[in-house]
C-alpha cells in the first residue's frame, strides 16, 4: 500500500458523529411545515374481498382529515407495467389499493391521515369492514405439488436459472462409491433493518413532489412514483441521505411510499407515513426455501455428481425466486450435475432479496452435505474441499478474474487453529459442555452496475461529486470518498461526495454487494476526465508552467498540478478556476463494467468460516463461542468499514443458524411473532469471539479498481460453518433452519 | 393511541379513589407492559393514575419480623441490586437480572411486573381470537404454534404462560403480596396472587379489580447459602423462558432440611410441587433424588405438539439447577446452565 494512498486506510465512517448524535435525519425526521400523519390500516383477512368500508367511527374522530382505500383513491397508472419498478420480478405488479382483492394477510387497505400520528393510529383501529373471505394457501411444505419453474422477466437477468444438466447425473451417482442424500429447510425470514419504513411528502404544488424516504434506490423510487401517479420525472425528487439499514428490503419501492404520495397529491398537503415494526412484517421477506441434495464421490472423494433442486415460496402474483441451485457447480468441478429451481406460488406477500438472498440459502445445504461427504470418507472436512478445488468456474468453463479461496481456507484454519480438532463427534468437550468445531466455504456474486458520476472542481479548489446512490449504512459515502481523493491527490476533507438524491447522475439501487464497484468506477471515469479538463483550462493560462510536458507527466497532488520531474513548480485548482472566471470545471461521465473483456471470465467473491461452538450436554443450549472468516473480495478500499461489513454478516449468519425465523400460522395464514421481542435475532450476549481475515487477493481484471464487494460474502459461510460444528459437538445432524437448542437435548 | 387524562396520585387511598371512578382507568407504574398492550390495541384507558408518587411504594426495608419489604413502585433493577436483597435474596437478585433487558429493568416496577401479561402470540393480535382476550372466542393457541405455551396447568379454554422471572423467585421464597382497596387492606400468599386460567383466563391472578399493590413481603429466610435460577430460552438474554427454574435448599451435611422448587414458563403461574419439595426433605443432595423430585413437579404435563419439549427439558433442568444450587457460584450470567 502506498503510504500517503487514502485507499486502504480504515476510515472511520464519516457521517458516524451525526448518526450516534442524532444529528442525522432519516425520512421520517424531516421537519415539514403543516405536514399530516397517516397510518395504514392492514388486512387482517388471507384471501378475499372487501364487500364494504365503514370510516364513519374514524372520521368522527377530531384529527382525522379523511380515510382513503379502493373505494375512494385518486386515479392510478392503469397498466401494470407503469408499476413494475427496476426490481419488479415477473408477474402482475400488486397495486395498494387498485380493487377490493386481498391477495395476502396484512395487505393495506385503507389509509388514515389525521393531524397527528397517535389520532391517525387510534382512527385506523376504528374504520369498519366486511369481508368476503376464500380459502388460502400460505404455508410452503403442504403445497409443494404445486411447485412449477419460475416466469421469466426483467429481473431475472441478474439471476438466470440454473444451468443446464451436464454428464448423466442418474448413472453417475448410482455408480459412485461414496454418497449423500440429504434435504434442508429454513422458515420465513423478515429484513427487519432498525429503521422502520417511513415516507415524508412534500407537496410542492400541482404535480411536484419532493419524497424523503427509505429506500436503496432513489432513482427506481423517482420514476415508480412519477408512473405510477402520471408525474413528469422531473419534478418527483426523491431524497435518502441516510438509510437505518434496509439489507435488501428497500430494493423496490415499498407501499408506504406509494400510499404517503397518494394522500399528499389526494389532499395536496404535506403528508408523512411511517410504519410500525409489526407493519415491517406486511411486506417483502425471504422465502421459506425447501431444498434436496444428492452429492456423490469417488472412493478418494472425488466428486463425480451433484444434484440440487430448490423448491421456493412465492406470492401468487409474482414469480420472485433467488439463485439457490446452480452455486456450488461454481465452487466444485463435479463432471454430472442436475440443477432445478421451481417456485410455489401462495397466498403471500412477494418475497424479495434479503442479504446473500439465494447463496446463503444455497450454501447452506451445499456446505452441510460436503460435511456429511467428509465424514463417510473419513477425509477431514478441509481436506475434502481442497481436494475439490477448482481454479476456473466448472459451470461456466471459464478462468475466475481471480480466486483466493485456497488462502482464505488456509489462513482461517491457522487463525482458528483447526488442527486441534478430532474428528469423531462428542470427542471434545469443556466441563458441562460438548465441544465442536465446524467449517463452510462462501461465495458470491461481484457485480457491477452502471453508475454515472458528476465531478466538479469549485472556486475553491475542493471536489464534488454528484451520484444518486444511497448509503444504507455500508459507509459509502465514506469509502467514494476515499476512492475520489486518491484519484484526484486531495485530503479526505477536499473532497465531498454527494448522494442519496434522484436528482444527481443515474445510479442503480444499492444491493447484490455491487455499490463500492459500481460508485467507485463512476468516480473513477469521472476524475480522469476531471483531469483532462482541468490541464485543458490551465494550459490557457499564460504562465501555465508545463506547456511542454505531456499530461501524462503531470501529477495531481494536494489541491495543485506539478510536474513528475520537478514538484518545485505547481499551480493550484483554485489559480485553475480563478482563470476560469470562477466557474466551475465540471464533467460528468459514466462508469461501466468491461462486459467484453469480462465475457471470458466468472467474477466471484469467496470466503470460509470456520466455527467452535459449546453445546450443554444435558440441556443443548448452544453457543457460538468462536468464529474465524476469511474473505477474498479483491481490494478492500477500507479495512474498517469492510470488516464492519463482514462482522454484521456473520451475526447475520448466526442469526440464520440459531435465532431468526417469522412463524407461520397455517390455520390463520398470517405470522404470527411480529415483533423484535419474539422475532428473534442475536443479542450482544450471543455474540462471543469473531475475528476477520482479508486474504490479499489482486484482480486487475474486475474493474479499474479491483473492487468485488464485502456486503453479503460474510453470512453465506457461517450457517453451514454452524450446522457442522453443531454436528461435530453433538453427533446430530439438523437440516432445519433456525436450529432450535432442544433439538439438541 | 385514544386520548387520555393523566392523574397523579398522592397517595394510596387518592389512587383507589381515582381508579374507582372511572372503570376504564387503569394503574400506571413503569408502562413497560401497559404502553405496549395500549399500542396493540388491546386497551384503550381513558385514565392513567400515576402511582410511582406514593410515597411508601418506593422503598425497600426491613420487616420487624426479619424479613424484607419490597415497595411496589421500586423499579426491578434497583429492586435486584439494593444490598439487603443482594445479600440477604440473592436468588430474587439473579431472577430479576435474567429478564428482560438493562433498559426494562430500569423502568419496570415491582408491583408491575406481578401483573405482566402472557406472551401468547395470539393475545396479541387483536385480529385472531382468544379466549383471554375476548373469553369464549376459541384459543388458537391449541392448535397453532405453541412453542412458548404451557405444559402444566393448562385448561380447554387457554395454555398461556405467565412469563415472569422475577415471579418464580418470589414464589419459592414464599412471598406475600401487600394490596390495598376500598374494602381495606389484605395480604396474599404467593401460592395464591396468579391462578390457572381454568374456564376464566381472561383473569390472570385473584387481585379484585381496583386493588393496588402496595409492597411484597419476603419471609427471613432467603436461602443465601444454597439456591440457584436457570432460565432456558432460544437466545442468551432479552428472551422470556422456555423453562426456568428456581432452587432454594437448606442443608444439614449432604442432607436437604428443605427445598422449594418453582418452576416459570411451564404454567399460568409460577409451578411450585410441594410433593416433591416435601419428598427431598431429609434425602441426599444428589442427581437421582433430584431427578426423583423432577418427575414429581412435571407429573401431569402435557403437551401441545411445539412445546412437547419442554417436559423433557424441564426435568432436566430442574436436576441441573438443583445441582447448581448446590455450588451457587457455579451461575452463569443470564441465569445461563453451569459451565
Ligand atoms: C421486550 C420485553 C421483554 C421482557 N422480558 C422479560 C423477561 O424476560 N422476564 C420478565 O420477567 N419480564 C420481562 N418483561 C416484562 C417486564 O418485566 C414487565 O413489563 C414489567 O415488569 C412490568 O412492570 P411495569 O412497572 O412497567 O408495569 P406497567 O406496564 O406499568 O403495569 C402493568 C400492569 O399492572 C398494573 N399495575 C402496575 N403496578 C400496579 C400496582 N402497584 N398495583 C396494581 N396494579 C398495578 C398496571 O395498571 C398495568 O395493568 C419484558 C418486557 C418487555 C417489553
Ligand atoms: S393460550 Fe390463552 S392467551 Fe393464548 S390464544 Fe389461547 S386463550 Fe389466548
Amino acid at each position: 500500500m502506498d503510504k500517503d494512498k487514502i485507499v486502504g486506510k480504515p476510515i472511520s465512517r464519516l457521517e458516524g458523529k451525526l448518526k450516534v448524535t442524532g444529528a442525522a435525519k432519516y425520512a421520517a425526521e424531516y421537519e415539514v411545515e403543516n405536514l399530516l400523519h397517516a397510518y395504514v390500516v392492514n388486512s387482517p383477512v388471507t384471501k378475499g374481498k372487501i364487500k364494504s368500508i365503514n370510516i364513519d367511527k374514524a372520521t368522527a374522530l377530531p384529527g382525522v382529515i379523511t380515510v382513503l382505500s379502493h373505494i375512494n383513491r385518486p386515479k392510478l397508472a392503469w397498466f401494470d407495467l407503469q408499476y413494475a419498478d427496476m426490481d419488479a420480478p415477473p408477474g402482475t405488479v400488486f397495486k395498494p389499493f387498485y380493487n377490493d382483492e386481498i391477495l395476502y394477510n396484512g395487505q393495506p387497505i385503507a389509509l388514515v391521515v389525521a393531524e397527528d400520528f397517535e389520532t391517525a393510529r387510534y382512527a385506523a383501529t376504528l374504520v369498519e369492514f366486511d369481508f368476503e373471505e376464500k380459502p388460502f394457501e400460505t404455508f410452503l411444505t403442504d403445497h409443494t405439488e404445486q411447485a412449477r419453474p419460475p416466469k421469466f422477466g426483467l429481473a431475472t437477468a441478474l439471476k438466470p436459472p440454473p444451468p443446464p444438466p451436464t454428464g448423466d447425473f442418474e448413472q453417475a451417482y448410482q455408480d459412485a462409491a461414496v454418497k449423500v442424500e440429504s434435504e434442508y429447510q429454513h422458515g420465513t425470514e423478515h429484513h427487519n433493518p432498525m429503521e422502520m419504513f417511513a415516507t415524508t411528502t412534500v407537496y410542492n404544488g400541482e404535480g411536484k413532489l419532493t419524497i424523503y424516504d427509505k429506500t436503496q434506490g432513489t432513482i427506481n423510487n423517482q420514476l415508480f412514483v412519477a408512473n405510477v401517479f402520471g408525474l413528469k420525472y422531473k419534478n418527483v425528487r426523491v431524497l435518502a441521505p441516510f438509510v437505518g439499514g434496509a439489507f435488501g428490503s428497500g430494493l423496490r419501492p415499498q407501499y408506504q411510499l406509494l400510499l404517503c404520495a397518494m394522500a399528499a397529491i389526494h389532499l395536496k398537503r404535506n403528508v408523512r407515513l411511517v410504519l410500525d415494526r409489526k407493519q415491517m412484517f406486511f411486506f417483502s421477506h425471504r422465502p421459506p426455501t425447501k431444498q434436496n441434495l444428492k452429492f456423490a464421490t469417488d472412493v478418494n472423494g472425488r466428486l463425480t455428481a451433484m444434484a440440487h433442486t430448490a423448491l421456493s415460496e412465492t406470492s401468487s402474483y409474482e414469480d420472485y425466486f433467488e439463485s439457490v441451485a446452480s452455486w456450488s457447480h461454481k465452487l466444485y468441478p463435479a463432471p454430472n450435475t442436475l440443477f432445478e429451481q421451481k417456485v410455489v406460488p401462495l397466498d403471500v406477500c412477494t418475497p424479495l432479496d434479503m442479504r446473500a438472498p439465494g447463496g446463503s440459502t444455497a450454501l447452506h445445504a451445499i456446505e452441510c452435505t460436503m460435511d456429511e461427504l467428509a465424514y463417510k470418507l473419513k477425509i477431514d472436512p478441509l481436506e475434502l474441499r481442497l481436494l475439490n478445488y477448482s481454479d476456473t468456474d466448472p459451470s461456466a468453463k471459464k478462468p475466475y478474474t481471480s480466486k483466493a479461496l485456497r488462502a482464505c481456507y488456509l489462513q482461517a484454519a491457522e487463525r482458528f487453529g483447526w488442527k486441534n480438532r478430532t474428528p469423531e463427534p462428542r470427542s471434545m468437550t469443556r466441563g458441562n459442555k460438548l465441544v465442536g468445531y465446524g467449517m463452510a466455504t462462501g461465495i458470491w456474486d461481484a457485480l457491477q452496475f452502471p453508475s454515472r458520476v458528476e465531478a466538479i472542481i469549485n472556486a475553491d479548489g475542493k471536489l464534488i461529486l454528484n451520484n444518486a446512490v444511497t448509503d444504507i449504512g455500508t459507509g459509502t459515502f465514506t469509502v467514494m470518498t476515499q476512492i475520489a481523493a486518491d484519484e484526484l491527490g486531495l485530503s479526505i476533507e477536499d473532497v465531498d461526495f454527494r448522494y442519496g438524491d434522484s436528482q444527481k447522475p443515474f445510479s442503480m439501487f444499492q444491493g447484490g454487494s455491487a455499490m463500492t464497484a459500481s460508485t467507485g468506477v463512476g468516480i473513477v471515469v469521472a476524475t480522469k476526465e476531471l483531469k483532462k479538463k482541468i490541464l485543458k483550462v490551465a494550459r490557457k493560462m499564460d504562465n501555465f508552467p508545463f506547456a511542454k510536458s505531456d499530461d501524462k507527466d503531470i501529477i495531481f497532488e494536494g489541491g495543485r498540478i506539478y510536474l513528475k520531474a520537478d514538484p518545485e513548480i505547481s499551480i493550484s485548482f483554485k489559480e485553475i478556476v480563478a482563470f476560469n472566471k470562477g466557474r466551475n470545471i465540471k464533467t460528468t461521465n459514466m462508469g461501466k463494467p468491461h462486459m467484453l473483456k469480462l465475457r471470458n471470465y466468472s467474477k466471484a467473491t469467496h470466503s470460509a468460516s470456520f466455527v467452535e461452538v459449546e453445546v450443554d450436554i444435558e440441556l443443548g443450549n448452544v453457543t457460538v463461542t468462536r468464529a474465524v472468516t476469511a474473505v477474498a473480495a479483491g481490494k478492500i478500499i477500507n479495512p474498517k468499514t469492510a470488516k464492519s461489513q463482514i462482522y454484521g454478516s456473520m451475526v447475520w449468519g448466526i442469526s440464520k443458524a440459531l435465532h431468526e425465523e417469522t412463524i407461520m400460522d397455517k390455520k390463520l395464514g398470517k405470522y404470527i411473532n411480529t415483533n423484535l421481542g419474539e422475532y428473534h435475532i442475536p443479542v450482544h450476549a450471543d455474540i462471543k469471539d469473531m475475528d476477520v481475515i482479508f486474504a490479499e487477493e489482486e484482480d486487475e481484471l474486475i474493474n479499474e479498481l479491483g473492487i468485488k464487494g464485502v456486503g453479503e460474502i460474510g453470512l453465506v459461510g457461517m450457517p453451514a460453518a454452524i450446522s457442522n460444528a453443531i454436528f461435530h459437538a453433538t453427533g446430530k445432524r439438523i437440516n432445519s433452519l433456525p436450529i432450535h437448542f432442544d433439538e439438541l437435548m | 393511541m385514544n386520548n387520555f387524562e393523566y392523574l397523579q396520585a398522592a397517595d394510596a387511598d387518592q389512587a383507589i379513589n381515582l381508579r374507582d371512578k372511572d372503570i376504564n382507568a387503569q394503574y400506571l407504574a413503569g408502562g413497560t407492559n401497559l404502553v405496549d398492550l395500549w399500542k396493540y390495541n388491546l386497551t384503550h384507558p381513558a385514565a392513567l393514575i400515576d402511582i410511582n408518587h406514593i410515597g411508601i411504594n418506593n422503598t425497600i426495608t426491613e420487616n420487624p419480623d426479619g424479613g424484607v419489604r419490597l415497595g411496589a413502585a421500586v423499579r426491578n433493577a434497583d429492586t435486584a441490586y439494593h444490598p439487603l436483597v443482594e445479600e440477604r435474596y440473592p436468588l430474587l437478585s439473579k431472577a430479576i437480572l435474567a429478564g428482560a433487558s438493562a433498559q426494562i429493568r430500569n423502568m419496570a416496577s415491582n408491583g408491575g411486573n406481578l401483573l405482566q401479561r402472557t406472551r401468547c402470540y395470539y393475545f396479541y393480535d387483536d385480529q385472531v381470537p382468544c379466549n383471554k382476550r375476548i373469553p369464549g372466542s376459541g384459543c388458537p393457541a391449541k392448535t397453532g404454534y405453541n412453542r412458548i405455551h404451557a405444559i402444566l396447568g393448562t385448561s380447554d379454554s387457554c395454555i398461556a404462560v405467565f412469563p415472569s422471572d422475577m415471579c418464580i423467585a418470589l414464589s419459592a421464597l414464599n412471598a406475600r403480596v401487600n394490596v390495598i382497596g376500598l374494602d381495606g387492606e389484605r395480604s396474599i400468599d404467593f401460592a395464591d396472587f396468579h391462578r390457572l386460567p381454568g374456564d376464566a383466563p381472561e383473569l390472570d391472578n385473584n387481585l379484585k379489580t381496583g386493588e393496588l399493590i402496595t409492597s411484597i413481603d419476603l419471609p427471613e429466610n432467603g436461602f443465601k447459602d444454597h439456591y440457584s435460577y436457570l432460565k432456558l430460552r432460544d437466545r442468551h438474554s432479552y428472551a422470556f423462558a422456555l423453562v426456568s427454574v428456581a432452587t432454594a435448599l437448606k442443608l444439614d451435611g449432604k442432607l436437604i432440611t428443605e427445598a422449594r422448587i418453582a418452576l416459570g414458563g411451564v404454567a399460568h403461574k409460577p409451578w411450585r410441587v410441594a410433593e416433591a419439595e416435601d419428598f427431598l426433605i431429609n434425602k441426599e443432595a444428589n442427581r437421582e433424588n433430584f431427578s426423583a423430585a423432577a418427575e414429581l413437579i412435571v407429573q401431569g404435563a402435557k403437551g401441545y405438539g411445539d412445546n412437547d419439549f419442554k417436559i423433557a427439558l424441564a426435568k432436566k433442568a430442574i436436576v441441573r439447577n438443583c445441582m447448581m444450587a448446590l455450588d451457587p457460584s457455579s451461575q452463569q450470567p443470564g441465569a445461563q446452565p453451569s459451565a
